[in-house]
């Protein structure tokens, strides 16, 4: 069922029981991202300590929007800034493959369960909305 | 008077080619965004071709046959509305679509020099309510941004009806505006007019009725209604999409200044200046969709040839099925009036636990389009609380069937998503 490829279980489980949820005490830069079409909204922290990143993130939406942010924050907690661009641009490539990409699973880990989103057009800003918000964090912190 | 058969939802559905497609591997389409937008009979989607193979020329413009012909099917098209709609040809206004017809009269209040009675000052206040469209609301926000004006504004009580109880607080005697929708987008809800026409015209306010959700499933007529300006899009009427259309009183429209100013709306030109023609040519600035407004036209005929009454009742029938199944399932929240009394064919909810976006996307998967998100009417959607809903909308075309399907769905995505 091609509805199996957009909700994979790892998708599900993560909605269910999302990671890294909750804002943080302490951070150096907080973003908001709504997403206006479907109204989903995202508040991301993003903190640096000796070089390592450290997320929390909190938020109201879909299960591909939620389970995005939280495979997020998994994966780029504790890498380098430096380190988390080439993962951002492998998701956002993956993301505009158009299912034609299964995603790297060496940089991408859990996030490749997001390849079949890539063939639901309406769906893709939902994944990103997590991501997008990284981006324009990070473009924050380096300042 | 002419007689109306009980409308036979098969029947007609042989009149839309789209009916005979699928989607998603060979499901068949259960068309439930009627909200949004309708689909099209063959009869539309041939009158708007046919225009271009027969008649195109630009119309009001040049002496040659075409455009005779031209002009000719296009102002037919504004009779046709205007019997539709019981008014005159002349208070008919063709738009690109009902938005725009909103913003013609907000950007006329703003192109009204002091002096005229649309002219707007800092102690004027526009009235709208919690439960508009954003088609219209903006509008009057940003109105009343550039002249001053004071915007106020109807809520929305726990069962989807506006609160009337401060209606002479709310309009006061400075209103000079009263917009509201006839249909809510969102609940469903059927508004109430009278209190708050007597009101609107006892204070000299005028009324503008957003249509867009009433005048395709209902009979509306503009001079028993009592509303001073009215809107309607054609593509959520069985017509094409880029036609809409603004009714407006005569005595009203004489006096309404242009909005967007060019070709065809004006009466002399000179190097300095320009007078405008009388209305409605005053509001169609530049060649309009004339193929669009003959599509209109003749949906509207196929409209009356169903009968409005009896689209309206079929509505009902299916609205009161869906609540019937709804009502009885605890893990679901209806949005707006639970029973049948002033409302459309209009059904939001939310199923605890799903999002409307993975619900939508479940049911998609079982070929039925339904609406999710906020449905331009976000206020709305803050005041009940949520961030979406899940929109089911009907229209002459839907089956009991297609209501059935609907609510199995709702309970295989409760299965899929592990919920119940």
């Amino acid at each position: 069922m091609q509805l199996d490829n957009l909700y994979q279980e790892v998708i599900l489980d993560h909605y269910k029981h999302p990671e890294h949820k909750g804002l943080l005490q302490e951070f150096d830069v907080q973003v908001h991202h709504v997403n206006p079409s479907c109204g989903d909204e995202l508040t991301l922290n993003l903190s640096l300590k000796d070089g390592h990143l450290i997320l929390g993130w909190d938020g109201v939406g879909c299960a591909i929007s939620m389970a995005s942010a939280s495979i997020m924050a998994s994966l780029l907690t504790g890498k380098g800034i430096n380190e988390s661009q080439p993962i951002l641009d492998a998701f956002v490539a993956l993301m505009q493959s158009k299912g034609a990409q299964s995603g790297d699973e060496e940089v991408l880990e859990d996030a490749v369960a997001f390849a079949g989103v890539s063939q639901f057009p309406a769906r893709i800003k939902c994944a990103l909305l997590a991501w997008m918000a990284y981006k324009d964090a990070s473009i924050q912190i380096r300042k | 008077m002419s007689i109306e058969l009980a409308l036979d939802p098969y029947l007609i559905r042989s009149d839309f080619p789209i009916f005979n497609r699928t989607v998603r591997d060979n499901k068949r389409l259960i068309y439930l965004d009627n909200g949004a937008t309708s689909q099209k009979p063959e009869v539309v989607i041939e009158a708007e071709a046919n225009f271009y193979r027969n008649t195109n020329a630009a119309v009001h413009r040049g002496a040659h046959h075409l455009a005779e012909e031209a002009t000719e099917a296009y102002e037919e098209a504004r009779d046709s509305v205007s019997e539709f709609l019981g008014a005159k040809p002349s208070e008919v206004i063709f738009t690109k679509n009902a938005t725009e017809a909103i913003n013609l009269l907000a950007y006329a209040f703003t192109n009204a020099e002091s002096g005229n009675r649309f002219h707007l000052t800092p102690q004027d206040r526009i009235v709208v309510t919690e439960m508009e469209h954003h088609a219209n609301l903006i509008p009057w926000q940003q109105l009343a941004k550039r002249s001053g004006a004071h915007l106020g504004w109807f809520c929305v009580d726990d069962e989807g009806r506006l609160d009337l109880s401060d209606i002479d607080s709310i309009i006061t005697e400075s209103t000079k505006i009263v917009a509201l929708t006839h249909q809510s987008n969102v609940l469903g809800t059927i508004n109430p007019l009278g209190a708050i026409i007597a009101r609107a015209h006892q204070v000299g306010a005028i009324v503008v009725l957003d249509a867009c959700q009433s005048v395709p499933h209902m009979e509306v007529d503009v001079a028993s209604l009592g509303v001073d300006f009215l809107a309607f899009s054609g593509h959520k009427t069985l017509g094409p999409t880029g036609v809409g259309v603004l009714w407006g009183r005569s005595e009203l429209l004489e006096d309404l200044p242009p909005f967007l100013f060019g070709g065809s709306m004006i009466e002399t030109v000179t190097m300095t200046g320009a007078t405008w023609a009388a209305p409605p040519t005053r509001f169609e600035a530049g060649v309009p969709n004339m193929a669009q407004a003959v599509g209109l036209s003749t949906a509207l005929k196929y409209l009356s040839n169903v009968g409005m009454r009896n689209i309206h009742a079929h509505e009902m029938k299916l609205t009161e099925r869906l609540l019937d199944a709804l009502n009885e399932k605890k893990s679901v929240t209806i949005f707006g009036p639970k029973n049948l009394e002033m409302r459309g064919g209009v059904v939001s909810f939310a199923v605890e636990g799903i999002h409307p976006h993975d619900l939508g996307q479940f049911l998609d998967s079982h070929g039925i389009a339904v609406r999710t998100g906020h449905h331009c009417a976000w206020p709305l959607n803050r005041k009940l609380g949520v961030v979406a809903t899940t929109r089911a909308s009907f229209y002459l075309y839907n089956t009991d069937a297609d209501v059935d399907e609907l609510v199995i769905g709702i309970n295989a995505a409760e299965k899929y998503f592990g919920t119940i």
